[in-house]
């Protein structure tokens, strides 16, 4: 998510291609660097939707279709 | 291989655009209604049915806490209480039981990776973001949060009008899906004679 701009496509790619991987890697470790959270959207086994924020690459679920980045939260108005 | 072909050309075409996009800050007055366009689309994609109809439907999202379980802190273990997510306004608790409002959470997203400030997210990623956040690690944007009384942002009797129109409109929801669920019971039951 960018602000004034909103959803934006940032990297694309196949895990299971190690070059394609070695480049997610890449952004998503430069998305955090630049402050942003990372979160997986995901579904429970009832159904529900839910999300799970994840901090390393590592933690993201293989199977997952999509990663979104938006702004780190700060207290705002105070 | 031309189905690859297709789908590197795509790639490499998206990949010009978003370097043009990164560059290029022509103004642009539809630009902001497009990006909540898309921003409803991905809040839609993400939430649950009924919180994407709650929001359709009421301008706000009801989120369930998720530190009333035994291994939560100890003051709010075994106490049910919920969250307003409203866009580019506080988040705040309160007791669904009672309808006590506990706290607001002041919570902004700033673009820190723009030099000189930014446009604020689309209204809708707002959202999806105070969603997924209290989703995934409740604690961690409560932390960040500027805790204030209830009252501060957002006028409570406007809270308690919203929280009368969340009820009204789960017990029309409620209502419909029974009468649906009726009406397709009897559909299936075989005529009689």
């Amino acid at each position: 998510m960018r602000p004034g701009f909103g959803e934006q496509l940032i990297a694309e790619g196949d895990v299971d291609v190690a070059e394609e991987e070695q480049e997610l890697i890449e952004e998503f470790r430069r998305q955090l660097d630049q402050g942003m959270w990372a979160a997986v959207p995901t579904t429970g086994i009832d159904g529900r939707r839910e999300a799970e924020m994840v901090r390393a690459f590592e933690d993201i679920p293989r199977d997952t279709g999509r990663v979104i980045f938006f702004p780190r939260a700060a207290g705002g108005a105070v | 291989m031309p189905w690859i072909d297709r789908r590197l050309e795509a790639r490499r075409a998206r990949r010009e655009l978003r370097r043009a996009g990164e560059t290029g800050a022509a103004h642009d007055p539809g630009r902001e209604r497009r990006a909540e366009q898309r921003a409803r689309e991905l809040l839609k994609s993400c939430v649950n049915e009924e919180e994407w109809a709650m929001y359709r439907d009421l301008g706000f999202l009801r989120v369930w806490g998720g530190q009333s379980a035994l291994d939560g802190p100890p003051e709010m273990r075994g106490v049910d209480y919920a969250y307003l997510i409203y866009p580019h306004k506080p988040i705040v608790a309160y007791l669904p039981q009672t309808g006590r409002l506990l706290n607001e959470y002041c919570v902004e997203f700033p673009d820190e990776t723009r030099p000189y400030g930014s446009p604020r997210l689309p209204d809708s990623d707002d959202v999806l973001a105070k969603w997924m956040a209290l989703q995934g690690d409740e604690r961690r944007i409560i932390t960040e949060a500027n805790l204030h009384l209830p009252g501060r942002q957002i006028d409570p009797r406007q809270i308690q009008r919203d929280l009368w129109r969340l009820g009204r409109w789960e017990r029309e929801r409620l209502a419909r899906a029974l009468r649906a669920e009726t009406g397709s019971r009897r559909l299936a039951e075989p005529a009689d004679g």
